[in-house]
This record gives C-alpha cells, structure tokens and sequence, in this order.
C-alpha cells in the first residue's frame, strides 16, 4: 500500500471548499448559492434527485461548467493550481467503451499528468499503474479491450487510473450507476479506505441505498443545499422529505 | 495480357512505369504521404465519432484554396486553406453553442455554404491554374517537383506532431471531460487538429482531391478498429491500409486506366468491406461463428 503524498497529520484537511456557487444554464437556475465543505480523511456524499445539479456541481468544481457566482477551493487553493492532485471520474456514459483501449492503457492515463510530451514511462510509473490495478481487482483483466467488461468492472478501471494519478481528492460522478452488486461490495471498503489513508472522496449519488454504508458525511442537493451533516442526521425523514419534494417510505 | 507471366513479367509491370516515367514515381510518393497521413488522422476521428468532420473541413477548404491562390498563387493555397478549415471550426462551434440547432445540422449549414462560396469565388474571379475537376477529384499524375516537396513535408510534420501530442491526444479522444479536469488545453488541442486536417487534406488535393479526401479520413481508421484494441496499433493498421489503397490505386489506375482519386478510394473501400467480413474478432463471419458455437 502506498500512502498518498498528501496532507501529513495536521488535522482533517481542506479538500473541497465550495461557497455561494451558483450556476445557471440559459438563465435557469441549476445551482443556487450552494456551500458545501468536503474535507480530506472523509467520504462525503452529494445525494438529491435527478435534476438537483449534482453532475453539474462536480462539473463546476473541475472547471467544466463555469459558475456564475461563487467560490471553489480545492486542496487548499484554486482548482487550476491543482489539477495533477485532483481526479475526476465522469459518469460511465462520458466515454465510448468501443474505444480501442486495453484496462491497463486506460489506468496509464493516470500517470499523463505526471509525464512530459515525450518522456518515457519510468519504473515508477509503471509501478504505479500495476499497483492500481491491483487495488482496484482489475489485474487479470489488465490486457482485456474495455468493451469487453462489466459496467462494474468499467466503473473500477476510472477508479484505478485515478489511483495510478496518485490523486488526493477523488469526486466521483455516479459511480454504482448500473453497477452489479460485486462492484457495489468491493468499492464501499475501498473508497472507505482511501479515505483513511487521507483523501478526500467526493461521490454524487442519486441513490440512497448504499450510502450510509459508505459515506461520513452527507450534503442533500435539490439546486440549493437542502441539508448537511454527518450521514445519520442528514438521512433523517424530513430533510430526505424537503430534498425530494416527497414523503420518503421508511421500511 | 496472357494467361501466364512470369517473376520477371510481374517485377515489369510493378518496376516498368516507376522506373519509366517521373511523373509516376511522384505520383506514388504522394499518394503514399497522403494516404499514411490521412489515415492516422482518421483513426483520431472515428474514435472521436466525428467523421463528420473531415467531410466538412474537405469542402470548406476549397474556399481558402480559391481565395489563397488569388490572393498569393499556389503559395497561398495552404494558408488560406488552413485559416478557412479554422473558421469553419470556430463558426461550427459558436453556432452550435448559442443555437438549439444540433452539431450535425450546424456542421452541414456551414460546410455547405464555405463549399458554396468557393464555388461561387471560383466562378466569379475563374483564376487560371485552377481546374475545378483536378481540386474535387485529384489529379495525381500530375503531381510537380515542388507539389511533391510540399505534401512531404507538410505530411511528415502533421505524422511528427501526432507523435509528440499522441498523449493528450489519446487522452482527450477515449475521454474529453476527464483530458479538461486534468488541465488539458482542450480547446487548443483541438485547433491543432483543425489545422492538422486542413495541411493533410491540401496536401491531398492532387493525389484524391477534396472529395475523396473524405473517404481517406474515415476508410483507413474504420478498417483498423475493426484489427485492433488498440489506438497505436489502430494507426498502424490504418497506415498501412493507407499505403496500400494508395499505391495499389496508382497501380491500378496506370494499367486499368481509371483516375487516381476513385482507384485509390476504392482499393480502401475494398480493404474495409474484407475486415468488415473477415475480421477475426470482430468481423461478420467470426461473429456469426461465434454465435453458433
């Protein structure tokens, strides 16, 4: 296992720091005066329903979507400063899976950043990328044309170039979308563990059933932050109730 | 020809005119240039789903080769076809942006009417040392001394900067959003390519003409995806299907007498439909073997 470079003990430290953001799209409303605090060492969910901007805040994070108001801070400065530190995993149908590419080609992207135009890929490199696919359970399929995987496998490749980045702040857009629950089981400890080891992990999640397993803190989006906190108090019936516009069924 | 020929008939037929006539030896190496070059980029464009757009900046182009040759004769061909393949890039972008009309349609609007205008230049100022027919369709046994020097050159460079950019390349062709949030110059990347495209389709105007172009910049890299896993063995693939198709065209336009441009489109075309069929993963035939098993 190899620790991330990051932030050495002093305390939780800044992932993500977004404030007053508020974004529109063709004068219509997407985000509205958002804040939000996602702090490295935690798991911290963006759950609310289809349209609430959840895509679109991670988007605006990384610079994506240009936000009309607002501020964002990323690992203690602006995103552009720290972009290498930084990994984005776009939902699964960002990309065309007939592309042709092999899984361990895919993870090597994450090693671009850190690389000239033409300099050769060093051992560590190389170390880096078998290491990722290691963690992320993908080594026997390593040379395997990614068409040829299952959505979970595909949503763990993003994962472990992510890994072979050596990112510091992970956000995730929608990563257990269509996912077998093989995939479900095996990116919950992961991610839990990559935050113990002190990154940040940012997941946008549309559903709710596997995020109190996963995340330590919970923001629920409807345009506006509707309700934040630890999991436990954020999935409390009435704020779930204002965030979905419904009364939720509680089994 | 008679039924039999010999080792010494066939070198005859592939040798004779190369050692015969200068004017096939340039030929060839143009073809060759064109057809490695057009076919790497195209690799870039059916992976990027925008086909499409080798189509639009092949017609748009003959409006920076009308307006650059008046403005500076043939020195002016390749600037101007350069700066209109940007235009055209920047214009589709814009419109699209700030319109609800979707990209294929923009891209038809404003590639037909950068293709209408150069007709419409043409006809007007009807420059002498323009031959519409040779621009459309290619003219490559006509190919002169310093043609032959421009396409080499400016074949090699597009085939040099693809090397060197072949990272962010690969990376913003699998996956855009993630080459932007990593800090890739997107847009920049992009204008290159433009420009990449544009130096290879007028490099490309006297072996397969602006038309044809067309069928070089799709043909080659649809064969390859259908070989290969791969983006750097698909450009192989595709290069080497590119030389082949232009050389086999040329050969075959000599001695059957067809004009270079649909020879060298054909032989192609003919290469995709035998990896359409036959390729071994993904062809038609092993899938339907695969199915019965």
């Amino acid at each position: 296992m190899n620790p991330p470079s990051g932030p050495g003990g002093q305390g939780p430290g800044q992932g993500l720091v977004v404030r007053g953001l508020t974004v529109r799209y063709r004068a219509a409303p997407v985000l509205r005066d958002v804040a939000l605090d996602a702090p490295l060492g935690r798991v911290t969910g963006i759950v609310g329903p289809n349209g609430a901007g959840k895509s679109t805040l991670l988007k605006t994070v990384v610079g994506l979507v240009r936000p009309d108001a607002g501020t964002v801070t990323v690992l203690g400065g602006p995103v552009d400063r720290v972009r290498r530190r930084l990994a984005y995993l776009p939902q699964r149908s960002a990309v065309d899976w007939d592309y042709p590419a092999e899984v361990g080609e895919v993870v090597a992207m994450g090693r671009y950043p850190h690389l000239g135009l033409l300099q050769r890929r060093r051992p560590r490199d190389r170390e880096r990328v078998a290491a990722a696919l290691e963690r992320a359970g993908l080594t026997a399929l390593a040379r395997r044309q990614i068409g040829e995987l299952s959505g979970g496998q595909q949503q763990r490749v993003f994962l472990a170039r992510a890994l072979a980045q050596e990112a510091e702040l992970l956000l995730l857009d929608e990563p257990f979308a269509a996912v077998d629950a093989v995939t479900v089981d095996l990116l919950t400890p992961l991610l839990r563990e990559l935050a113990a080891e002190g990154r940040g992990v940012v997941v946008v999640n549309h559903d709710l059933s596997t995020i109190d397993r996963l995340c330590d803190g919970l923001v629920l989006l409807n345009q506006r932050v509707v309700a934040a906190g630890p999991t436990a108090a954020v999935l409390a019936p009435a704020a779930l109730a204002e965030a979905y516009g419904i009364a939720p069924v509680v089994a | 020809m008679s039924g039999v020929i010999g080792v010494g008939g066939v070198v005859d037929l592939v040798v004779g005119p190369v050692v015969q006539y200068g004017f096939f030896r340039a030929g060839l190496v143009a073809a060759a240039v064109v057809g490695v070059t057009s076919a790497v980029l195209s690799c870039l464009l059916v992976v990027r789903h925008q086909a499409l757009l080798g189509d639009a900046i092949s017609h748009a182009v003959l409006l920076g080769v009308a307006v650059g040759y008046l403005v500076g004769q043939t020195a002016g061909i390749l600037p101007g076809a350069m700066a209109v393949a940007v235009v055209t890039g920047l214009l589709i972008t814009w419109v699209e942006r700030n319109s609800p009309v979707k990209l294929d349609a923009v891209m038809g609007i404003v590639f037909t009417a950068m293709f209408a205008a150069g007709l419409a230049v043409i006809s007007v100022a009807q420059p002498r040392g323009i031959d519409l027919f040779h621009i459309l369709f290619g003219n490559v046994l006509g190919v002169s001394p310093g043609d032959l020097v421009l396409t080499a050159v400016s074949g090699g460079l597009v085939l040099a900067i693809v090397v060197v950019l072949f990272r962010p390349l690969h990376l913003w062709s699998f996956d855009p959003l993630t080459a932007r949030a990593v800090g890739l110059r997107v847009d920049l990347l992009e204008y290159v390519f433009t420009a990449l495209l544009s130096a290879t389709i007028v490099a490309s105007l006297q072996a397969v003409g602006l038309l044809l172009v067309i069928a070089m910049l799709i043909t080659p890299g649809a064969t390859a995806l259908l070989l290969t896993t791969r983006l750097r063995s698909m450009m192989a693939v595709a290069a080497a299907v590119g030389l082949v198709a232009a050389v086999a065209g040329l050969y075959g336009s000599y001695y059957v007498d067809v004009a270079s441009g649909p020879a060298i489109v054909l032989v192609a075309s003919a290469c995709f439909a035998v990896a359409f069929l036959f390729a071994p993963r993904q062809g038609v035939v092993a899938r339907a073997a695969r199915r019965r098993r």
